[in-house]
């Protein structure tokens, strides 16, 4: 058995058995974030699928391709958004050479 | 460009989707509105194209094609009953030798006609007219473009067929077509390149507006977004790619009951190359008749008798509902 199952996804509400209280209201708040606002469906798919792959969810990598495509976005766009969580991971990674340069220097000559 | 597709026997989903039970659920009932507005006749499954998602196993093999005998039924029927609307489909309707007289005739009838137009067959021998004898008898031209990026497009309808399209596209606005406030109607319709929903209606048509003109200069009125239906070829392609069950489900999901009253169903009446009658176009290609006790062929045909009466449905009506709906005339809730 895989760890990650596809169809776990649809399963999502089992999550409200225990606390339903608490999982409507994150249901709630999930959903208000997806709607038409300052920023459209498009642009927040496009967001909520460069945030999936910072965080490596399959589940959300799954939910927010199809978001994507069913906001009128292309391959183009949403392979430039996981370019910027992409870049950002590494860039997060990168400035912490700092971090080994200060330890460095701290203790050499 | 056209590959000979064989003929697919699959034709309705599998699974539990009860359509009806679902309309009861929401206290909705499909019924007919008191007139037919459109007359949607389907002269035939033969096309110079074999498009992944077609609902009717179009292509060059098929030889189903509306005979001059029932297309003069035809128009015998828009005299008689004087429907505002005649839409041409198919296949591609131009390769039928009956097209452009029933055109000619629905036009001095003073009917609106709209045809279904693939653009590439403007490039088959004896059809490099079409822009001008479209443009002779004022139709309204809809045409399909998957995207406005060759990729997506190709994939879909085959290769090559962007290139063909663009180029075809760039003929009808030089005789007119596509120009706002300028009389000659040209839509567009996008299908989904795959398993899943069409975008909101109004965005992505401002999406090809902006880049039809900015890449290749081409102007279009307004574009439709029309839900790809699991019937035949489309239904084929995600059983062979394991999304069938998904897509359903994607489908019943997003059942939207505000989309129910703008279905197509409701004020149209669908005709196949043999003259029967359906509810829809894909009602036609499954052979799902109109209900019974209503006329069922165009020689018994009383237009009034539809009035109020209800819809023939099955698990692929959860296609026309899903989202923002879609019929043919694009999405029916608000794109």
């Amino acid at each position: 058995m895989a760890y990650y199952e596809e169809e776990d996804l649809g399963r999502f509400k089992e999550v409200g058995k225990h606390r339903p209280d608490l999982f409507e209201k994150f249901m709630a708040w999930y959903e208000a974030c997806q709607e038409d606002g300052a920023l459209s469906r498009r642009e927040k798919a496009l967001i909520g699928l460069a945030v999936a792959h910072a965080l490596q969810c399959p589940y959300c990598i799954d939910a927010y391709s199809q978001s994507c495509l069913e906001s009128g976005s292309n391959m183009e766009q949403m392979t430039e958004a996981i370019h910027m969580a992409s870049a950002l991971r590494g860039g997060a990674a990168l400035i912490h050479a700092l971090q080994a340069h200060n330890s460095v220097d701290k203790v050499s000559m | 460009m056209a590959r000979d597709l064989k003929v697919i026997r699959t034709t309705r989903p599998a699974g539990t989707h009860d359509f009806a039970s679902k309309l009861a659920a929401h206290g909705l009932a499909l019924a007919r509105a008191s007139r037919v507005e459109i007359f949607q006749v389907n002269v035939g499954k033969l096309c110079n194209q074999a498009c992944k998602h077609c609902h009717v196993d179009a292509s060059p093999a098929r030889t189903e094609i509306m005979s001059g005998e029932v297309a003069g039924q035809v128009v015998e029927a828009l005299k008689e009953f004087r429907f505002p609307t005649l839409d041409i489909t198919g296949g591609a309707p131009e390769l039928n030798p009956s097209f452009r007289r029933m055109v000619a005739e629905a036009r001095a009838l003073g009917t609106r006609v709209m045809v279904r137009h693939n653009l590439t067959v403007m490039f088959e021998p004896g059809q490099e007219d079409l822009p001008e004898f479209f443009r002779a008898h004022s139709v309204e031209v809809v045409s399909s473009l998957p995207y406005f990026l060759e990729q997506q497009t190709d994939a879909q309808r085959g290769r090559g067929v962007f290139d063909k399209s663009i180029e075809a596209l760039r003929r009808l606005n030089s005789v007119g077509y596509g120009a706002e406030g300028g009389g000659l109607v040209l839509n567009l319709v996008y299908n989904p390149a795959g398993a899943f929903l069409p975008p909101k209606q109004a965005a992505v048509e401002a999406d090809f507006k902006r880049e039809l003109l900015a890449r290749y200069g081409l102007r279009f009125n307004s574009l439709y977004t029309i839900t790809n239906m699991p019937i035949r070829r489309f239904l084929e392609y995600l059983r062979r790619t394991g999304n069938e069950e998904r897509y359903m489900r994607r489908l019943v999901e997003a059942f939207n009951p505000a989309a129910v009253e703008g279905l197509m169903c409701r004020n149209t009446l669908s005709v196949d190359w043999t003259g029967r009658l359906y509810d829809c176009d894909f009602n036609q290609m499954l052979e799902l008749g109109v209900p019974e006790g209503l006329p069922r062929t165009l020689s018994e045909l009383d237009a009034a008798s539809f009035a109020g009466r209800p819809v023939s449905v099955g698990p692929h009506c959860f296609g026309c509902t899903a989202g923002a709906g879609s019929s043919c005339g694009g999405a029916t809730a608000g794109g």
